[in-house]
């Protein structure tokens, strides 16, 4: 359905993560939200203001500093009749919560003969660019694709966040939900109505003939500020926002490689092993007759973010490496 | 106080003096970068020991200079107390070459390894198993040698701090945990973080480890050196860990920028009557330990050391871009 019929209104992307839960919570009892100073600051990055004199501290709860528990004791809880929405402030944090992630919550539903639903939401943000130093300033969405029984929601526009927020939120099953702090003041028009959007669809932002761009997050808004530049010299880009990072729309990604025969793969995540090698290797094994060009991989080398900005914007994906990644193709 | 102290052991007029500018400098260090942090000089985010000087100064003072410590997030005060050099804080601070780590670090992840200091950790007791194996490797070792972890109230929550105090205790580690209690972890106040049971005593944490355990008055520095000598010493016989909480106060937000929510009526003001900085030298001078003269003096070589530090940062090169790629390997080579 294109927005041009519906009721939008224009947001930013912190106001519909707020709204979104909001509503969430309003439909559904069962929902609450735990994490750090949830309750009072409103989250890390000051999104969920309000919603704690809303809905109270039973359901905007504070956690001790206690990852292991943060997220431990929400899989408990959806096991058992809940809905919980985590915070984990950055995502490096997910490390303290390493068991939980990879051994309890990946595992349970599977082990246990696929009989019980974990409707569970753990929402953490990627952050690159913010001279925040390593242990800050880190995408990880990779890290927790490469665990069968997670899925890996990476949003990055106010269309997808709310699209991808509700059905996460509605999911029986446990959803890994990526933020990003470069792309929560970005704004756009948002559907008014209450939708969801399929776990696992990616969607073509923009549409072009002769290369494809396959972005996330903040690498989506370079990667379309960089089509946009290119269509003024004539080169027509198509920009793919995997939305799903596990289980991935290869066929959408695929398809719109095939269609243009170029394909350039963008994410602030390492190079190796990063989300962009999976992109890639799936777009190969699916359009490998289609392209003119091996697919072209960008993202972090492999380093920690350093400290200095000097040194963080050597390591950084911009809109200029986007260009001209696509200028070697075309 | 869980354990009574059996006799306290006084520091000497010279290092009472030096515990003086021990805390006049991270509070000279801290307002400089508070205040050109504001002035967007400073790149990333910051959280400031003032307030909280005289806890780490009473402690570092008892150091030896082979000792261990870890820091935390708060980190600048644990590193001043140790003696780094402020110039090169200051330029880690500021991102440039010249800093602790060149740049690769910032304030969150000051490090000395040289001088015994492990790390500012941005993770939240992240350091207090490094600074359980700095013990362990001490003691494998079969030196004398101790290991200080310095943490938050807020830490006491993780795992990280009981399964490295379990580990201590049971190998009898040279283990001493600084809880630095300054009322909060972020912005929420203990009674959030904590059950009522250990409210009056975070101690009570170290109670089932063994732990010898002392709480003091983290705005009063010779409490601190008392309980911090005691606890050196036994760690330094084989007596094992100990947990010694220090009762204080932050004076800036959680990091800088914060709102500040929180605070309760009359809070800041209680807390701002025991400053360190300001009782600590009119004590001094009183006991006739100090002249007001001196202090004065004391004050200006102190400002004039942080300008120069603060100038050093500025005028520093930032670091080469290439570096990006130096120091992930022994071999330090280019892995891209
Ligand atoms: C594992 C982890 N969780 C959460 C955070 C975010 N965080 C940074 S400082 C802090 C509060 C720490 O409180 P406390 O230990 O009392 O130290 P204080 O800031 O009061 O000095 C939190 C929650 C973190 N850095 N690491
Ligand atoms: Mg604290």
């Amino acid at each position: 359905m294109s927005l041009a019929s519906r009721e939008t209104e224009e947001m930013a992307v912190r106001d519909v993560i707020n709204q979104t839960l909001d509503e969430e919570m309003e439909r559904d009892e069962r929902v609450f939200i735990q994490g750090i100073d949830v309750h009072g600051r409103g989250g890390t990055s000051n999104i969920l203001k309000g919603l704690d004199e809303k809905y109270g501290r039973e359901r905007v709860r504070n956690t001790p500093i206690s990852e292991v528990s943060i997220v431990g004791s929400a899989l408990g809880a959806a096991a058992t009749g809940m809905r919980p929405v985590v915070e984990i402030m950055y995502c490096g944090f997910l490390g303290v919560a390493g068991d939980q992630l990879l051994n309890q919550v990946a595992k349970m539903r599977y082990m246990f003969g696929g009989k019980l639903d974990l409707p569970l939401v753990i929402r953490t943000k990627n952050v690159m660019g913010a001279n925040a130093a390593a242990q800050h300033s880190q995408a990880l969405h990779h890290w927790l694709a490469a665990i069968p029984g997670l899925k890996v929601v990476c949003t990055s526009t106010p269309e997808d966040t709310k699209g991808l927020l509700k059905a996460a939120i509605r999911s029986n099953d446990p959803i890994m939900l990526f933020e990003h702090g470069s792309v929560y003041n970005e704004t756009g028009q948002v559907p008014v109505e209450d939708y969801t959007f399929e776990i696992g669809e990616a969607a073509v932002e923009r549409e072009g003939e002769d290369v494809t761009v396959v972005a996330t997050q903040a690498q989506l808004w370079n990667a379309l500020e960089a089509a946009e530049q290119l269509g003024e010299e004539g080169i027509s880009v198509e920009v793919v926002n995997p939305r799903t990072i596990s289980p991935l729309d290869t066929e959408t990604i695929a398809a719109s490689a095939r269609k243009t025969g170029r394909c350039v793969v963008v994410d602030d995540t390492p190079l190796s092993y990063g989300t962009q090698s999976q992109i890639a290797a799936d777009v190969s094994e699916e359009a490998f007759f289609d392209l003119d060009f091996p697919v072209q991989r960008l993202g972090i080398p492999d380093v920690p973010t350093p400290f200095s900005p000097s040194l963080e914007n050597e390591i950084l994906v911009d809109t200029d490496d986007i260009v001209d990644a696509i200028l070697t193709l075309a | 106080m869980s354990e009574q102290a059996d006799q306290r052991v006084q520091p000497t007029d010279e290092e009472r003096v030096e515990m003086l500018e021990t805390m006049l400098r991270i509070r000279e260090f801290e307002s400089r970068m508070r205040d050109n942090f504001a002035d967007a000089e400073i790149p990333g985010f910051l959280h400031l020991y003032i307030g909280q000087e005289a806890m780490a100064t009473g402690v570092c003072q008892v150091l030896e200079d082979r000792d261990y410590l870890t820091s935390t997030h708060r980190g600048h005060g644990h590193c001043v107390a140790r003696g780094l050099d402020t110039a090169r804080m200051a330029a880690e601070i500021y991102g440039k070459e010249t800093g602790y780590c060149n740049g690769k670090g910032g304030s969150m992840h000051i490090a000395d390894v040289e001088a015994g200091m492990l790390g500012a950790n941005g993770i939240v007791a992240g350091g207090v198993p490094i600074a359980t194996g700095a013990a362990l490797s001490s003691k494998m070792r079969g030196t004398d040698q101790v290991a200080v972890a310095f943490f938050g109230d807020g830490a006491l929550s993780e795992g990280a701090f009981h399964e490295s105090f379990n580990q201590a205790a049971i190998w009898d580690l040279p283990l001493i945990g600084i809880v630095e209690n300054n009322q909060y972890g972020e912005m929420s106040g203990i009674d959030e973080q904590h059950p009522p049971s250990t409210h009056d005593d975070l101690t009570i944490y170290g109670e089932p480890y063994g732990a010898h355990r002392e709480q003091v008055d983290g705005m009063d520095v010779e409490a601190v050196y008392d309980a911090a000598a005691r606890a050196v010493e036994r760690a330094r016989h084989g007596e094992g860990p100990s947990l010694v909480e220090c009762v204080g106060y932050r004076f800036e937000g959680h990091h800088e920028g914060d709102s500040e929510f929180y605070r309760d009526d009359g809070e800041y003001e209680h807390w701002k009557s025991k400053d360190p900085v300001e009782t600590y030298p009119e004590r001094l001078i009183d006991e006739g330990v100090l002249t007001a003269d001196e202090w004065a003096a004391m004050q200006a070589d102190v400002e004039t050391e942080l300008d120069e530090a603060i100038e050093f940062a500025r005028e520093s090169p930032m670091p080469d871009p290439q570096q990006a790629y130096e120091g992930l390997y022994v071999d330090g080579g280019d892995h891209r």
